[in-house]
This record gives C-alpha cells, sequence and structure tokens, in this order.
C-alpha cells in the first residue's frame, strides 16, 4: 500500500495551509490508483517538541512517531509564506531529522500567501532546501493564494493540484532517484578497512 | 573489587549557579575537582575521570598533571579519562606522559580515547577536523605500537615519520594501559575497539538509551568477529547521571534550576520529560538504584558505570553530598549487579588483572 503523508506547517488554527494540504493528500491518494494510507500532520501540534529537539539533540517520542511516519511515505509539504520563506517552525522540523532522512523521497511541493506575489517562495525557498535534502520534488509546485480559493477554470488551484498529484504518483510508480537512506554501518569503506590492516 | 567498577566523570565546565548568580573561578573548579576525586575515593567508588577541554569554560587542558596530583592524595581509586583526545594530541606525547602517569600511581590508571568535537581545538592543534575519523586510526595505531614495541620505525600520513624512537617510560610491568574508545555516533571507532580487544564507552547521558544501543551492539558483535570472546564478553562501559536526595520531590525542587538552565540540554525540554526520555534519574537513591540496574538489561552486562555529577553549575558541598548518597547505595548497587551476571561476562579491567593474564600466557608459551 501507498503511505502518503502531509505536512502542514501552517501555525493558525484553522488553518488555510491545512486545508490545502488536505486537498492535495485526497488528490494525491486519488492518483495512486490503488490503496494508499494518507495522514496530514499539522506541525503547530508539534510546536514544543520541535523546539525541544533542537536544543536536546533528539526527539521526543511523539515527535520521533513523526519522522518515522515521514521515513516510510511519499511527502506532501505545505507551508505558509512568512516574510519570503517558509516558517521557522518547518525549518526547524526538517533541522532536527536525520541527515539523510528524505534522500530520493518523493515529495510535493506546496505554499500559500497573503497574495499572488508571494507564488515564487516554493521555488526560491522550499526547492532549494529539498535539493539539498536530496529529496525527488514534484515538477508541479501548488501554490494558493486567497483568490485561488474562488477560481474557476483551467488554470484553477484544482486543477494544479490535481497535475501535481498525477506527477507525485507517476513518480511514485518508478524508482525514484534509486536512493534512499542507508542505515547500514559500511564495514567495507577504506577507513573501515584501515583498521583491521595497520601499517 | 573489580567485578563491575564503578565510578565517576567530569566535564570539567566552569558554570555558573543559577540559583546564586555565583560563577566560581578556574582555581576553584580545579580545587574543586580534586576535592570531588578525593571525596569519589572515601565514598567507596573505583574511578575517577576528567575531560579534556582546550576552551572556556572548561578547565581539565592537562589531564595527567589533575591526575597525577589525585593520585598522590588517593590510594585505591582508578584515574582515568573522558576523554583523551586522539585526533589532536600527538600520539608520541600521550604514549609519554600516561605512561609517566601509570608509573607514578603503581597501575592505578587507564584511559578512554576520544575524538572531540570542538571544531576549532583542530585547526589550534594543526589538525583538520574532516580527518577526525583518519587521524583517530592512525594516532591510536602509533599509540600501540609505541607502547609494545622497544623501538619504533614509523610512518604515516599525519605526523612526522619515527626512525628508532624509543618511548620512554615503557610501559609499568611491560603492560601498557588499558584502553576505552568512546564514541557515541561513529561506527569506526566501535570497530578500532572491537579489533584490538579494547573497551567501548558510551556516555549514554544526553540522549534516549536506543541512540546508543545499536553501537554498542555493532561493538559487541565485531569484538567476537575479531575472535577475542563471545559478544556478551566485550569490555562496556556506561555513563550516567542523576540528582538525588532522600525524598525524591526535594532533589526535583532542588535540582530544577540547575535543569532548566543546565549547558547542552537547558531551556528545552523539561525535567520531567528528560527524565523520562534519557538515563538521567532525579530522586531518591532507591529511585537512582533502580533505575541504574536496568542500564544492563539494555546494553548487557558491563564492565564501568561512570556517573557524571559535578556540572551545571551544583555547588561544591551538592555535589560532595550527591557521592555521601552514592556511596550508600553502592553496596546494594555492586551485589545486584553481581547477582544477575551470567558467568563468562569479564570483570572490569584493572592493571593487576592484565599483569597476572599476561603472565599467564607467557607461562603457556613456554614449552614443558
Amino acid at each position: 500500500m501507498t503511505r502518503i503523508v502531509a505536512l502542514a506547517a501552517g501555525l493558525g488554527e484553522p488553518s488555510t495551509t491545512r486545508m490545502l494540504a488536505d486537498r492535495i493528500a485526497a488528490a494525491a491518494a486519488a492518483a495512486v490508483g490503488q490503496p494508499a494510507s494518507v495522514e496530514v500532520v499539522n506541525l503547530r501540534e508539534f510546536a514544543h517538541e520541535i523546539t525541544d529537539a533542537a536544543l536536546a539533540g533528539f526527539a521526543a517520542p511523539r515527535l520521533h512517531h513523526v519522522y518515522d511516519l515521514v521515513g516510510e511515505a511519499a511527502l506532501i509539504v505545505v507551508v505558509p509564506t512568512f516574510k519570503a520563506s517558509y516558517p521557522g517552525l518547518f525549518k526547524s522540523f526538517i533541522d532536527a531529522m536525520e541527515e539523510d532522512a528524505l534522500i530520493g523521497k518523493v515529495v510535493l511541493l506546496a505554499a500559500t500567501g497573503g497574495t499572488a506575489r508571494h507564488s515564487l517562495v516554493i521555488d526560491f525557498a522550499l526547492r532549494p532546501l529539498f535539493a539539498h535534502l536530496q529529496s525527488v520534488v514534484v515538477p508541479t509546485g501548488v501554490f494558493a493564494s486567497p483568490h485561488d480559493w474562488g477560481s474557476a477554470g483551467e488554470s484553477a488551484l484544482q486543477s494544479r493540484i490535481e497535475r501535481a498529484a498525477r506527477e507525485l504518483a507517476s513518480l511514485l510508480a518508478g524508482d525514484g532517484s534509486g536512493r534512499g537512506p542507508d542505515d547500514e554501518i559500511d564495514l567495507f569503506s577504506d577507513t573501515m578497512l584501515s583498521i583491521s590492516r595497520p601499517d | 573489587m573489580s567485578t563491575m567498577q564503578f565510578g565517576i566523570f567530569t566535564v570539567g565546565d566552569v558554570t555558573t549557579d543559577p540559583t546564586t548568580g555565583r560563577t566560581p573561578t578556574e582555581h576553584e573548579r580545579i580545587k574543586a575537582t580534586v576535592e570531588i576525586a578525593r571525596k569519589a575515593e572515601e565514598v567507596g567508588l573505583d574511578v575517577f575521570a576528567t575531560g579534556e577541554h582546550h576552551n572556556p569554560p572548561f578547565i581539565p587542558s592537562s589531564p595527567t598533571t589533575t591526575l597525577a596530583y589525585i593520585g598522590a592524595q588517593t590510594e585505591r581509586i582508578i584515574l582515568s579519562t573522558s576523554t583523551t583526545l586522539i585526533t589532536t594530541n600527538d600520539p608520541v606525547k600521550i604514549a609519554e606522559d600516561y605512561a609517566t602517569l601509570q608509573h607514578l600511581v603503581d597501575g592505578r590508571m587507564d584511559l578512554m580515547l576520544g575524538r572531540g568535537n570542538t571544531a576549532p581545538v583542530y585547526p589550534w592543534f594543526g589538525k583538520d577536523i574532516t580527518k577526525a575519523v583518519e587521524l583517530t586510526i592512525e594516532n591510536y595505531q602509533l599509540l600501540r605500537k609505541l607502547w609494545s614495541e622497544p623501538v619504533v620505525d614509523w610512518e604515516g600520513k599525519f605526523r612526522t615519520p619515527l626512525q628508532g624512537y624509543t618511548s620512554t617510560p615503557a610501559p609499568l610491568d611491560g603492560v601498557a594501559p588499558f584502553v576505552w574508545h568512546g564514541s557515541i555516533r561513529t561506527p569506526e571507532v566501535a570497530e578500532l575497539a572491537a579489533y584490538y580487544g579494547d573497551g567501548y564507552f558510551a556516555n549514554n547521558i544526553f540522549w534516549p538509551k536506543e541512540h546508543y544501543i545499536r553501537l554498542i551492539n555493532f561493538y559487541r558483535q565485531r569484538y567476537a568477529h575479531y575472535g577475542h570472546g563471545t559478544p556478551e564478553q566485550a569490555i562496556v562501559g556506561l555513563g550516567g547521571q542523576f540528582f538525588m536526595r532522600r525524598n525524591s520531590q526535594d532533589a526535583v525542587n532542588e535540582f530544577r534550576p540547575y535543569f532548566d538552565n543546565a549547558p547542552v540540554y537547558g531551556h528545552g525540554p523539561s525535567l520531567e520529560d528528560f527524565t523520562a526520555q534519557t538515563p538521567l534519574t532525579v530522586g531518591s537513591p532507591q529511585q537512582v538504584l533502580e533505575r541504574t540496574l536496568e542500564f544492563a538489561d539494555y546494553f548487557g552486562d558491563y564492565q564501568r558505570q561512570l556517573f557524571l555529577v559535578d556540572h551545571a553549575g551544583l555547588p561544591l558541598k551538592t555535589v560532595l553530598e550527591q557521592l555521601d548518597l552514592l556511596g550508600e547505595i553502592l553496596p546494594t548497587m555492586r551485589a545486584e549487579f553481581d547477582a544477575r551476571r551470567p558467568a563468562g561476562v569479564p570483570d572490569a579491567p584493572t592493571h593487576a588483572a592484565r599483569v597476572a593474564a599476561k603472565a599467564a600466557a607467557e607461562n603457556e608459551e613456554v614449552p614443558a
């Protein structure tokens, strides 16, 4: 079964970001075309744990569970636009993750913003971050400004959501980048071998 | 005394007491370290270990000086380190310094090697932090050579070659100090410990136990792989930390301001969350006893337990009281660990036992 986790990084309650996350998650589940489990995680509920993890260097059990979920699923990331970027809480969530947790993972990027003028936040803030994390990012990013919730026709929000969802499903059906996080200890690295071969 | 060894390890931080706003001077902190070590012996502990740091707010930049001074004022306690920087120290100087210490204290010492993770210390000592693992391996291989071969010819990547070099003094009784390797992230360090049959130490302080279990299990398996014994016979040491008072609520109330402002985890998780999620115990002596005994369930029966007691700005008087309380539960702790210990789990290493083992091995080699 395909597992999909949507991370909603909106801090308000109720949240447009959460609303967008729900819609993309539903579209992705439909696009996958086979039984899929979909879970939406509201980062706001983990704000304390995220700060604790940033300071203590390990995740409390509730947050650890979220990292485990993310590690086993395709990812939908939905952030609000704060001061030309994603919220600090979202970055702290990513910072407290294991270094290679998102390598090769298929990720759909989405954002909300107060006006359409913020729409490049996906390409200028989120994409570089996920390039660093070595994820496989879906080509279509989904940006929603207030106008989009009343739009219609071919360029309407829902059609962009569905396009991105189809791209996600298509990437999931393939081998992605062919890479993933590697937890195994490499006994045959040069450094490892140098230990048992002194001189 | 040496089925299992119990002791304390110090980071040597100079930290402001958050309840009084007072910061001890370096002089006071250095003298307090000596007093804490003497107290550790007085209450019946087996080991005192000091860290090594080369930046404020830490005082232990010269561990063998401090350990030798403590050695002159104690009779029984084993002096060790937590850790000695194998990356930035010249292995030739480590060989000399610790062999000298070994002679001065009649074998009552060992050492724990670690990489050190303070980035600027590497360039200050002319080293490249990106080569830390390679430095660890090469320097340790040279250190062993210096302690086991009378005349050393050696060439490596990181230091001037040696031709016809003799490290003096040679180790006491021809037996090099026992070496522990401390690490919590790096499989290469566990592999190094396993390959040579040395001890492996996990600090077991800051993180949930799962972080440490993985590498300890790896070390145990590789120890067996290299033919030193079964995985259960590998030599494991663990850290731990506690704050205790006879009444557990008193311990919580008194320790909370120190916890909340502590370096490393202060201003983060609550005391309650941190004690639930990491090995820190704040409570009664009975609670500390029970929690410590659980370590063997998670990590297997082990050889050395070191506690961190003098940190976060706790005043000397309080630290000494902690040691008194530890001394009170120590006999029960020893007895309980011994009672659960399966046959075949080796005793903690001592110089006398290693000298005896060497003599036994040499006798076997002599044809009858």
